[in-house]
């Protein structure tokens, strides 16, 4: 029964990829060439129509209701050190932005890099291994909603030191996407392909080389992707509390100056660099997904 | 074929008669809906270098037989013995072609068949190897696109890649199970006159489930029919006596085609027909060329 189920499944995206197939023809390259050129224009007009309306209201609002909030002119005009100079190196507690973010950026990589090392293997265990998923998931259900900063105290507790406290609270929320989608996607794998591993008798790492991981590989880098952005969330609310050097400190130190300008300078800075991070992280998804190359 | 001749050791006789036996084979599925039995009582004996279809309904468990003897599910009772051997698990004696083909999509057509044939003959020199894999993409016709990925693939190209890859782990069997079932009309054709004639090249037995009486006819030595499931069971095992090598033309203009195909139509058309000859045994033995006598020569003259 669930052999036939699966067949009809599979026919179903037969059917879905020969559809795919047929625009690849001559006359359809020729009539996508056409839709590409106003697309473009509407990719880069539309956007930027938004983004001078947003400054305009941004403006207005300080203007108007709001005379503390610094207007985008004004921003800019006092924040003008900031952005010329990125990298000034004044003593410990007054590095240029650039800095900062290097700092923070460092935090990420390093509690990152350890969610992927140990939640890439332990996503494996538990989608291969039901036993491993009956014990494990319940465990992983409670820990995956709770709040980054909860951690925090717990990780000062234990490593009584701000860096490795902040490693550790990425770590604890960036690992539970990673564990999740690489699971999710070991389950997926179509049964068909592990019936060639049997056939072929393959050994058990080809099994994982050839077939396991590069199914897996495009889930895997979705929850790597989800797990990035969320670590690039939680450093700069982490980094307010544990002071030191980083994007998040400086916002909680210029909060102290009473100076917005800087801190909605930082804030254009922090989303800019969420943006790079998460659009770097699908383009290395993309050339590892065998759908996409 | 082997059966004109008086071959003197019994036991070599006795083994290419009996090359695949499945004697009293069912499987039970145990799902979350309770018990479902999807065969019941398949006895089923194939020479050496015969071609079978399995023929039925869609869901008559002519795929769950198949998946048996591939190993891939085991059976509730009965057993497989193949060339003297019981079947436990898979294994690269006998090749499947999946109907899904079942290709790794983030292997090229190449590498596809590579993988299948580093794993199981490990002891062939890389060269060997690489030639082996040059050697049955050439056979399919696909040399040309050795390097390119299954989704780059038309759906026939890519079940020739299932073909190939298949044949050459060089097995006992070859396991086909609705190959081209998701094929439109003319590439069906053509993969079927292609699998023919690699067919009467290698002399591999066949085993092949399919839902298309005209490609039944035009590639079996036997057509075995399967009542409607659950518990489904040999119907009916009809011999295709037309003379081999066999042309899609020709059968067509033969006088005995209609008349084996009405037999098969009948069979799975015929409602009720399957249920009022419990397990169909007798015909088993009676489905012999007598029955319709006077086109075999007629083959023969043209």
């Amino acid at each position: 029964m669930e052999k036939v189920e699966m067949e009809v499944v599979f026919q179903a995206e037969e059917t879905v990829r020969g559809s795919e197939e047929k625009p690849a023809g001559g006359p359809a390259t020729a009539a996508e060439k056409r839709r590409v050129r106003p697309l473009r224009l509407d990719r880069l007009i539309l956007p930027l129509l938004v983004f001078v309306m947003v400054l305009g209201l941004w403006q207005a609002i300080s203007q108007s209701v709001a005379p503390m909030l610094p207007g985008p002119i004004q921003t800019v005009a006092k924040s003008w050190d900031l952005i010329r100079e990125p990298f000034f190196d004044r003593g410990p507690n007054d590095k240029g932005l650039g800095w900062q973010l290097l700092y923070s950026l460092r935090r990420v990589a390093v509690g990152f890099s350890m969610a992927a090392a140990a939640g890439i293997p332990i996503g494996f265990l538990i989608g291969a291994v039901p036993a491993f998923h009956r014990a494990l998931n319940p465990l992983i259900q409670i820990l995956r909603p709770i709040s980054p900063l909860a951690w925090l105290p717990i990780g000062l507790a234990t490593f009584k030191a701000a860096n490795p406290a902040a490693y550790f609270v990425i770590f604890i929320t960036a690992i539970w996407p990673i564990i999740l989608n690489t699971a999710f996607g070991v389950q997926k794998i179509p049964a068909d392909y592990l019936s060639v591993a049997r056939v072929l008798k393959l050994s058990p790492w080809r099994r994982f080389t050839k077939i396991l991981l590069p199914a897996t590989l495009p889930y895997t880098f979705t929850g790597l992707r989800i797990s990035v952005g969320i670590a690039w969330l939680v450093i700069v609310a982490a980094e307010m509390l544990t002071g030191g050097i980083g994007i998040g400190f400086f916002v909680w130190d210029e909060w102290n100056n009473l100076s917005l300008e800087h801190i909605i300078l930082a804030i254009f800075v922090i989303g800019i660099v969420g943006l790079i991070l998460d659009e770097a992280m699908g383009r290395l998804g993309r050339r590892f997904d065998y759908e996409m190359r | 074929m082997k059966c004109d001749e008086a071959v003197d050791r019994d036991l070599i006789k006795r083994i290419e008669t009996n090359y695949l036996e499945i004697s009293r084979v069912s499987k039970t599925f145990e799902g979350a809906n309770g018990i479902y039995p999807a065969v019941q009582g398949i006895d089923l004996k194939i020479r050496k270098g015969e071609f079978v279809t399995l023929i039925g309904h869609s869901g008559c468990g002519k795929s769950t037989l198949l998946s048996m003897v591939a190993g891939l599910v085991a059976p509730s009772e009965g057993g497989i013995v193949l060339e003297g051997k019981e079947i436990d698990g898979p294994g690269p004696d006998r090749g499947v072609v999946f109907q899904s083909h079942a290709l790794l999509p983030w292997l090229t057509c190449r590498e596809n068949i590579a993988l299948a044939v580093e794993a199981v003959f490990p002891q062939m020199s890389r060269k060997e190897q690489k030639d082996r894999v040059s050697h049955f993409l050439d056979m399919v016709g696909l040399t040309e696109a050795a390097q390119k990925r299954p989704a780059e693939l038309s759906g026939g190209m890519r079940q020739r890649v299932g073909i190939a890859r298949a044949l050459a782990i060089r097995p006992k069997v070859l396991l086909l199970d609705e190959p081209f079932g998701a094929l439109d009309a003319l590439t069906r054709g053509h993969l079927q006159d292609e699998l023919l004639r690699i067919w009467e090249k290698f002399g591999t037995t066949v085993l092949m489930v399919t839902h298309d009486v005209d490609e039944a006819l035009l590639l079996s030595d036997r057509v075995v029919m399967m009542t409607r499931g659950p518990a489904a069971t040999i119907g009916r095992i009809v011999p295709i006596p037309f003379r081999r090598p066999r042309s899609r033309m020709e059968l067509v203009r033969q006088t005995g085609y209609q008349h084996w195909k009405g037999e098969i139509l009948e069979f799975l058309y015929g409602e009720g027909d399957a249920k009022r000859r419990p397990g169909g045994g007798d015909l088993q033995k009676t489905g012999a060329p007598e029955e319709g006598p006077a086109f075999v020569s007629t083959t023969d003259n043209r």
